[in-house]
């Protein structure tokens, strides 16, 4: 009790010290005066009394030092004592303050928005019941090279049969790759894009989910095909399109040839189990096409593991059954080489922890995030060790100051709190400098990572994690940096304030230590950096093999099918627009990751190991693409499929080596046997991924013919509209309503450019180059303030020495000399460290390169002389001080 | 920044004075005296220790805040006799309480002290 109320006073105390102060001044000069009075009756003077009074008392700054810290919580007003002095310190020294905690904060905010991407990405858990046991299935098959490839698409019938195995040990749940779909609520003219994903019913249910309205997709509405037209939408769908308007239950919406009946909306925060991609409608499994199809992999499989079930048996048994539907299927494929028949029957099913869902970002951005990660550290690292020689320059400087105290009876302990606090101000503004940045970096880095046709969203909560990095992060720095200096100036001896200049040499040696470490650091960073924009320069200027400028492309549906005359005679129209110049078909455009590939068997042999790619074309869709036509002659309106082909210069080298393949024939295998002759030759084009190495690929008619000779009806395809305008998206609208207009039967789904497409392809790499551009930036500006920083503090310590040295006689190169060399031997010994790590990271970075090796002599010598370059412009300043020293001046002075 | 020595050091050969002791001196000072200021505590405590406890006087006053601060006694300026101005301590009722507590506890302490050293001396 009495303690609480004492504890309670003693905070008071401490915000009404002032007048505690004069309180007690007061009270004590009253004793003081008493007892003067008290030694004048004794028979002392005036004088003597005075001094004897003072005796008495025993030294009046004592005894109020006692009284403030019985009134007070000393360690608290001592701490606040050491800020509002810290405080001063650091306003005294504004620039280098701020140098300081800007570097910090910067570094720190990238640390934090780095660790919110990775949080929202990797490691924060699906809001589900128990992500803990989610898992998915991959099969993982290994190449002839021994790569290891592998996949995480199953088929619903094999799906069902590991479902019936997995029996109690888990629960199985399919869930297709969230797509963005067209759809209407109202009529064709008004299509909207919706992310659309197809789920097992008994989904929500299993992640233990309840409908903030009507009710989730159960069990009952995924048993039989196409029988369940209902939709689940989201609840931030919910929010976004229809205002939480409760009366969308009930309503229906088309998507394709089928209307959806929308029968509840989701829990608030559950956006599907993409990080990346939120999912707005579920609609059930049974309702995909492909639903009953044992050759079509269109949907992951998620094994949601009951509590103490044994993992491995599990897996080994739905690898078992995995295998008998994959063997019972090969019996029906024809014209694959035995060995590839081989490879996929012995493929291994996989299960991996999914806890925080799982989706193609992640599998993109996994190793790209970790160097990130890397770059974010090395930035950390030099911005420490910057503020760390500063303290130590700063510390330094108040050498004498920090003896005088010691010599008055501060205690180590106490001297060290006072740096710590120092160092904690400055750490704590660079916090809330890089929180700022931070806030800002994350979200920014998610738009770099987003295009129009694939937004990335990511969700960034702002929980106790969060706050707990940064907190430990800050700590961590405020160790990092502040902990040397506060021990240097708790081993000051009280004689070190009375010589003056007597430098230790250690202080100086551990300066240059960082700076070493600074510049392998940095050079690492700028060794990246160059091979990431290296790589994003490489991969986006490679040849195409055709012009990508000003192509739109139209993908659309036929649902009842068409003839390729209806189609060619809708592409004439589309071409009579204004500001188009030429328009072709094709199965799909290249670069949109569609394919259709098989094996290639020439003059009746065996089919090749090597798949080849094919895409159907119009006979004007090489003029139209700007393709090089090397040999022979483009299609014809009469060609068909099988019949005729043109294909790649890598078709040629593997098919038909040191031959004139024209009028060459080849058959396409895997499905069937289809013959085809040689009656064109194109310059190589990247068809599926830019990064891929060049496949043998063969551009086949448009029009296709079955064993009968008749000819088939296209579901789909690509109109390829060259225009001339300079965004050919500003013509999408017009082409839409056009193509509505014209002809019926036909429906655009999909409006893109070519250009889109390419762009989604690098968005990875460009990430990476301007990131790795930036982090360079960054950790050049740290290492040459940093390098700055240390000699212009030596050439201070030296000024005497210098001054001496010039009045001797010493020439400026000779100067410079003394002053550079060491400076330029620290950094050389840094880069060369950096030099060491950068090559032994290559390995670990390769994946992410294209076209470069880190071996390169290019990739090495120019961070090295951009870094060079910097120290040298760092250096300069110093050299020029120590050369203009005037040794009149200096020696007067000492 | 001086140390943190919680005993009071008093005098040259000293006495070293507990912690607390010096509490519950000031507040049977008070008891006894009336109201009263540091000099004349300090004075009076020289007196009745037959200069025994020859204490500078400045170390009363983190007793003093002490006491203020558990509510023990309260202080007041006035004036001395000698028309000099004077802060004067007075014991409250709970300091009175807490006084009549401690000496219980001291009693019994030094009885149990005084017990064991004559134990000491018998074996």
């Amino acid at each position: 009790m009495r303690s609480i109320r004492r504890t309670m006073r003693r905070v008071q105390a401490m915000f009404s010290a002032e007048r505690a102060d004069a309180e007690m001044d007061r009270e004590l000069a009253a004793h003081l005066l008493l007892l003067e009075d008290e030694m004048m009756r004794k028979g002392a003077a005036p004088d003597e009394a005075r001094r004897l009074a003072r005796i008495k008392l025993g030294g009046v700054e004592q005894v109020r030092t006692m009284h403030r810290e019985e009134r007070g919580i000393p360690l608290v007003e001592s701490l606040a004592a050491d800020a509002r002095f810290g405080w001063r310190q650091l306003m005294k020294h504004k620039v280098t303050t701020a140098a300081a905690v800007l570097s910090l904060g910067l570094a720190m905010g990238s640390c934090v928005a780095a660790f919110r991407l990775v949080d929202a990405l990797f490691l924060r858990p699906l809001p589900i019941a128990n992500a803990d046991r989610l898992y998915v299935l991959s099969r993982q098959v290994i190449d002839p090279r021994g790569a290891p490839h592998s996949s995480d698409l199953w088929a619903y019938p094999d799906f069902v049969r590991m479902r019936n195995a997995a029996g109690n040990d888990a629960e199985l749940i399919a869930a297709s790759y969230t797509d963005r779909y067209d759809l209407t609520y109202e009529t064709d003219e008004q299509m909207e894009k919706a992310y659309v994903q197809y789920v097992s019913g008994w989904m929500f249910s299993s992640f233990g989910l309840r409908p903030s309205l009507g009710r989730l997709l159960t069990q009952e509405d995924d048993r039989t095909p196409g029988a369940h037209p209902y939709a689940v939408i989201s609840y931030d769908y919910w929010s976004r399109r229809f205002g939480r308007d409760p009366k969308v239950i009930g309503r229906t919406f088309h998507l394709g040839e089928q209307v959806f009946e929308v029968v509840g909306v989701g829990p608030k925060g559950f956006t599907g189990i993409e990080p990346g991609t939120a999912t707005e409608i579920f609609l059930p499994t049974m309702m995909h096409r492909w639903v009953t199809r044992d050759d079509a992999s269109w949907h992951r499989t998620l094994a949601l593991v009951r509590p103490g079930s044994a993992m491995e048996p599990l897996r080994a048994k739905l690898d078992a059954v995995s295998r008998g539907f994959e063997t019972e299927r090969s019996k029906t494929w024809t014209g694959m080489p035995p060995q590839q028949i081989a490879m996929i029957l012995a493929a291994k099913v996989l299960m991996d922890p999914a806890r925080a869902g799982v989706s193609t970002l992640q599998d993109d951005y996994r190793h790209a995030m970790a160097w990130l990660g890397v770059l974010v550290l090395l930035v950390l690292l030099i911005a420490c060790s910057n503020v760390a020689n500063l303290m130590t320059a700063l510390s330094v400087s108040r050498m004498r100051e920090m003896a005088l105290r010691v010599s008055i009876g501060a205690g180590r302990l106490r001297l060290m709190q006072m740096v710590m606090v120092e160092s904690a101000l400055m750490g704590l503004m660079a916090a809330g400098l890089g929180t700022v940045f931070s806030w800002w970096a994350a979200p920014m880095v998610v738009r770099l990572i987003s295009t129009a046709s694939n937004p990335v969203r990511l969700a960034f909560i702002t929980d106790a994690r969060v706050w707990m990095m940064g907190l430990l992060l800050t700590l961590t720095i405020i160790v990092l940096f502040g902990l040397a200096p506060a021990l240097r100036a708790s081993a000051l001896q009280p004689s070190m304030a009375l010589r003056s200049g007597a430098q230790p040499q250690g202080t100086r040696r551990s300066m240059y230590a960082l700076v070493s470490a600074q510049t392998a650091f940095c050079f690492l960073v700028l060794f990246l950096a160059g091979l990431f924009a290296v790589t994003f320069h490489r991969l986006s200027s490679q040849p195409l093999g055709f012009e990508p400028k000003g192509l739109l492309l139209l993908e659309t549906d036929s649902p009842h099918g068409q003839t390729p005359e209806a189609w060619a005679q809708l592409g004439e129209q589309l071409r009579a627009m204004p500001g188009v110049t030429d328009v072709a078909e094709s199965g799909w455009p290249l670069l949109s990751t569609g394919a259709w590939n098989g094996s290639i068997s020439v003059n009746g042999g065996p089919p090749s190991m090597t798949l080849g790619y094919f895409l159907t074309v119009s006979p004007g869709w090489i003029g139209t693409m700007k393709m090089h036509l090397l040999e022979g002659r483009a299609l014809a309106a009469t060609d068909t499929f099988p019949g005729e082909a043109v294909v790649n210069e890598r078709f040629v080298k593997d098919f038909f080596p040191g031959q004139n393949p024209l009028g060459k024939t080849f058959e396409k295998t895997g499905d069937g046997r289809q013959k085809c002759r040689v009656v064109g030759v194109v310059a190589d084009t990247p068809y599926r991924y830019l990064r891929d190495e060049t496949l043998p690929a063969a551009f086949v008619p448009f029009r296709q013919v079955d064993d009968k000779g008749i000819v088939q009806r296209e579901w789909g395809g690509t109109f390829v509209v060259r225009t001339t305008v300079p965004d050919p998206m500003a013509l999408a609208q017009e082409l839409r309503r056009k193509v509505a207009s014209a002809a019926a039967g036909f429906r655009v789904s999909n409006v893109e450019t070519q250009q889109e497409l390419i762009d989604n392809q690098t968005v990875r790499e460009r990430l990476l180059a301007m990131l790795g551009a930036f982090f360079a930036g960054v950790a050049l500006l740290l290492a040459a303030v940093g390098l700055y920083g240390v000699l212009h503090y030596s050439v201070m310590q030296r000024e005497r020495e210098i001054g001496v040295r010039i009045a001797l006689g010493a020439t400026a190169g000779h100067i410079a000399q003394i002053v550079s060399v060491r400076a330029f031997a620290t950094v050389l010994v840094g880069a060369a460290v950096g030099l060491t790590l950068g090559l032994a990271s290559e390995r670990f970075v390769a994946s992410l390169l294209y076209g470069i090796k880190g071996t390169e002599v290019s990739m090495v010598t120019l961070p090295g002389v951009v870094l060079l370059l910097t120290v040298a412009l760092a250096a300069a300043p110093a050299v020029l001080r120590a050369i203009r020293i005037d040794p009149a001046t200096m020696l007067r002075s000492e | 920044m001086a140390g943190r020595e919680k005993a009071v050091k008093v005098g040259g050969e000293g006495v070293q004075l507990l912690q607390g002791t010096l509490d519950m001196i000031v507040l049977r000072t008070l008891e006894a005296m009336g109201p009263l200021h540091a000099y004349q505590i300090a004075t009076r405590l020289e007196q009745i220790s037959d200069k025994l406890l020859n204490l500078n006087q400045g170390t009363l006053y983190p007793a003093l805040v002490r006491l203020e601060q558990y509510g023990w006694i309260r202080g007041e300026w006035g004036r001395t006799e000698n028309n000099r101005e004077a802060k004067f301590y007075a014991i409250t009722r709970a300091g009175v309480k807490a006084l009549a507590e401690e000496a219980a506890r001291w009693r019994q302490m030094m009885g149990l002290v005084e017990r064991l050293l004559n134990e000491e001396f018998q074996a």
